[in-house]
């Protein structure tokens, strides 16, 4: 069976145009003590015909959006399924929250935390076979959903475990696979390395976030011993333009803390997420080689039926013999099964890991052009503070 | 093999910046005297100063010359500045402080030593960073001696010091060595001794408006520079390892740009292009900062130091023209070594009133270039922070122009 040509299947890509929007907002804590946990409100609008109504909301929490992603890989990524991977679960994060702290720390979880949900379920229901899934449609419909127990397994560590071990069991196939088709190969060591390059990248991004946060801190501080030396200065237009300066200084503070914060948000998250996803890549890469296997494995079942068979007609065990050729059929309907698997779930694959490029160049080229538009900002409220503070400087006398 | 190629080099200091750079201080060049570094040299472990002079004073045997001196010798008429008694009423120029590359030579040493874990690109720019830093640092130790030669030239009395014109004419090697053991160990308990007096000192309610005022505020004043001083270098040095995270950024959206040549891949070569061009006029902003602001705060702490000096110096004198007074009270109340006891009140008189005459003139001055100098510092920093963020905005507009026009 011949897999559909590329412009087959971008085609149909292009045929499939999306008119849902899911938001996460309003988090709010439920519950005192360790059993607290955060609320979420996750609001659809759809003129889609499947849905209850054009616009509706419900309440989740985060465990609720793990649960999703739990079942829906079970089901889903067998067939080669690019599963958005969820948020991880932070332990610390979720502690200081709970125990009510309303540092800035705490206030950044939540909203990161908010963000990374929003993107999540954006990503999920932009995905034209999983919203399709039923699971997915209850998720935003259903007002009272049951809890879903067992998300250790797929908290952050725990998916990037079974993802890896997926790996290891295809590395350690005895039997390896013969390509017709370069394409696999190429395109897994493209995102193996894509995902490396990454990760490098992510660690910079956030070793720059704490620099602009430690910037933050000392320019505040900075500022402050800068007004008391305006204080102390008697000349009095000094004293001024001192003064002036501390105030500039304050507001450069307010700068830099919003830049750090579009560091973080935008280009750092969007690193984060891609991690994952590539991470969720590799695995329905994964999986094509396990129906690969699986295949095979049926093929050489099969083999030795037949040679089963080809022993028992010598023998005169006519009952045997008929189970034998019983058994044959029944291996034979399986083999053709899984090779249809295999080229199905190949199809599949290819056209997933072409859609997610596509998102992907998308995601990328629109959040970077964000975050550089937030720098432009930034430059330009920075050329005002200092315009203002220019004609103070030169009135010094 | 890095160390050689900046060690024993030729001259760092390019055409514009040659001339004086006294930029923390604002003076008056005259004619009758002028002195600046015209060049530079940096070696393994000193730095070798071209003192150039040009004067029409009978003092010197040339209208123009130059002599090589190091940091040891200026150290050297510094101190004689300070000890020297004719010049207690004085403002003594602050003494730069020594050149030190220890930092910079310790970071191109660690560069050199991993260079095989990183890519040649990689290499090629980190070394060219922390060459342009180690230029940075050499031309700011250029500044501060050329400063402290230029103050003393611009001083009506300490321009005509001996030493100083053995210092900029004589074309031999000083041999000033550097202070031993012993004579550290001297100047700590000096030190010691001073700051005790001076709190003993301080107490003593001055009868002149002038100077009590004086001596308040430079006790404030000082500081304040002083921490207004340290947390400005830590605000930079934070500004600088931004910068710095911004160029690893660029490199690594580079390789990921070179993966492929899809959109995506063109679309990264050009972000990357951008965040290289942003952080370099970041490095800028950070350097001109500690420039403009940084070196200012930290050459006005030296000064208010030095200001401080010269208010004990006096209260000094003052101290001990009181003490001759009850001296001589006492001498006359017993009949005793009255003529000793007033040839002693005499001079303690004459020599707190020579000083108290100066000092009011020195602070009064000293207000002046501090005023003057912070201006300068403060307009020219601003001009530059303007600057900067307009080439940024710029570069980041272009660039935006480019990326949105092909999505």
């Amino acid at each position: 069976m011949q897999p559909t040509s590329l412009e087959q299947l971008e085609e149909e890509e292009a045929k499939d145009s999306f008119d849902v929007d899911v938001a996460v907002t309003n988090p709010e804590k439920v519950g005192d003590g360790m059993n607290a946990y955060m609320a979420y409100k996750v609001s659809t609008r759809s003129s889609l015909p499947m849905f209850r109504s054009k616009t509706f909301s419900v309440r989740r929490r985060f465990s609720d959006f793990l649960g999703l992603y739990e079942k829906l890989s079970v089901k889903q990524s067998l067939h080669g399924c690019i599963v958005p991977p969820p948020p991880e679960k932070s332990v610390v994060g979720m502690t200081k929250v709970k125990v009510g702290m309303d540092d800035p720390s705490s206030v950044e979880f939540v909203e990161r935390r908010r963000a990374a949900l929003e993107r999540y379920i954006q990503r999920v229901v932009s995905h034209p076979s999983l919203l399709q899934d039923p699971d997915v449609r209850e998720f935003l419909e259903r007002d009272d959903l049951p809890r879903a127990v067992n998300t250790q397994a797929l908290s952050g560590a725990g998916f990037l475990k079974m993802i890896n071990k997926a790996s290891d069991a295809v590395n350690k196939m005895t039997i390896k696979m013969n390509e017709s088709d370069t394409w696999f190969e190429d395109k897994f060591q493209e995102v193996e390395n894509e995902e490396q390059q990454l990760r490098k990248l992510h660690a910079l991004v956030d070793s720059l976030v704490n620099h602009r946060k430690e910037l933050c801190g000392n320019t505040a501080v900075f500022a402050k011993s800068m007004a008391m030396l305006g204080n102390s200065e008697d000349n009095t237009a000094l004293s001024r333009a001192l003064s002036q300066l501390a105030e500039v200084e304050d507001k450069m503070e307010q700068l830099h803390q919003e830049q750090a914060a579009s560091d973080f948000f935008i280009f750092a998250e969007l690193l984060a997420d891609y991690i994952r996803l590539l991470g969720a890549v590799r695995g329905c890469f994964d999986q094509r080689m396990r129906a690969w296997q699986r295949w095979q494995e049926a093929q050489s079942t099969l083999q030795k039926k037949r040679e089963a068979e080809a022993k028992l007609l010598w023998a005169n065990k006519p009952e045997k013999l008929q189970q034998a050729k019983e058994e044959i059929t029944e291996w034979e309907a399986r083999v053709t099964q899984y090779e249809r698997d295999f080229d199905r779930i190949g199809m599949t694959v290819r056209k997933e890991v072409l859609r997610f490029e596509k998102e992907k160049a998308k995601d990328f080229k629109s959040q970077i052009i964000k975050y550089l538009e937030a720098m432009l900002q930034s430059q330009q409220r920075l050329i005002k503070f200092w315009e203002a503070f220019l004609p103070e400087a030169k009135a010094i006398a | 093999m890095m160390q050689e190629g900046l060690d024993d080099g030729p001259d760092f200091l390019s055409e514009e910046d040659r001339g004086p750079r006294a930029v923390n201080v604002d003076l008056q060049t005259d004619a009758t005297l002028q002195v600046d570094i015209s060049d530079a040299l940096s070696e393994r472990d000193k730095v070798k100063f071209t003192v150039h002079t040009k004067s029409t004073l009978p003092n010197f045997k040339q209208n123009e010359f130059s002599v090589v001196r190091q940091h040891e010798e200026f150290i050297w008429l510094h101190d004689s500045f300070v000890e020297n008694e004719d010049y207690a009423g004085y403002i003594i120029p602050p003494a730069p402080p020594r050149p030190d590359f220890d930092a910079s030579r310790e970071k191109l040493q660690k560069l050199g030593e991993g260079e095989g874990s990183m890519t040649k690109e990689e290499f090629t720019k980190m070394k060219q960073e922390l060459e342009a830093e180690y230029l940075a640092i050499f031309k700011k130790t250029v500044a501060m001696h050329e400063v402290f030669l230029c103050r003393v030239a611009a001083h009506p009395v300490l321009r005509k010091d001996l030493n100083f014109h053995v210092f900029l004419e004589y074309n031999q090697d000083l041999s000033v060595r550097g202070k031993n053991k012993k004579e550290k160990l001297e100047d700590f308990f000096k030190n010691v001794v001073k700051s005790a007096d001076g709190v003993l000192v301080a107490g003593v309610k001055d009868v002149d408006d002038f100077f009590e005022h004086e001596k308040t505020f430079l006790l404030e004043y000082h500081n304040r520079v002083k921490d207004a001083s340290a947390k400005s270098d830590k605000m930079i040095r934070s500004h600088k390892s931004a910068a710095d995270d911004i160029n690893r950024i660029a490199s690594s959206l580079y390789t990921l740009g070179t993966q492929d040549s899809t959109d995506l891949c063109k679309f990264f070569l050009k972000v990357s292009e951008l965040f290289e061009k942003t952080r370099k006029i970041e490095a800028r902003v950070a350097a001109d900062e500690d420039l403009k602001l940084a070196d200012l705060l930290k050459y006005y702490l030296r000064e208010s130091q030095a200001a401080k000096d010269l208010l004990y110096r006096r209260s000094r004198a003052l101290v001990d023209y009181e003490n001759a007074n009850k001296a001589l009270d006492k001498a006359r109340a017993k009949n005793r070594d009255v003529l000793q006891a007033e040839t002693s009140q005499q001079l303690c008189c004459h020599k707190f009133e020579k000083i108290s005459e100066s000092a009011k003139q020195e602070l009064i001055d000293f207000k002046t270039r501090r005023v003057a100098a912070f201006r300068k510092n403060l307009v020219e920093l601003a001009e530059l922070e303007l600057k900067h963020a307009k080439g940024n905005l710029q570069l980041l507009q272009s660039c935006l122009g480019v990326l949105k026009g092909n999505t």
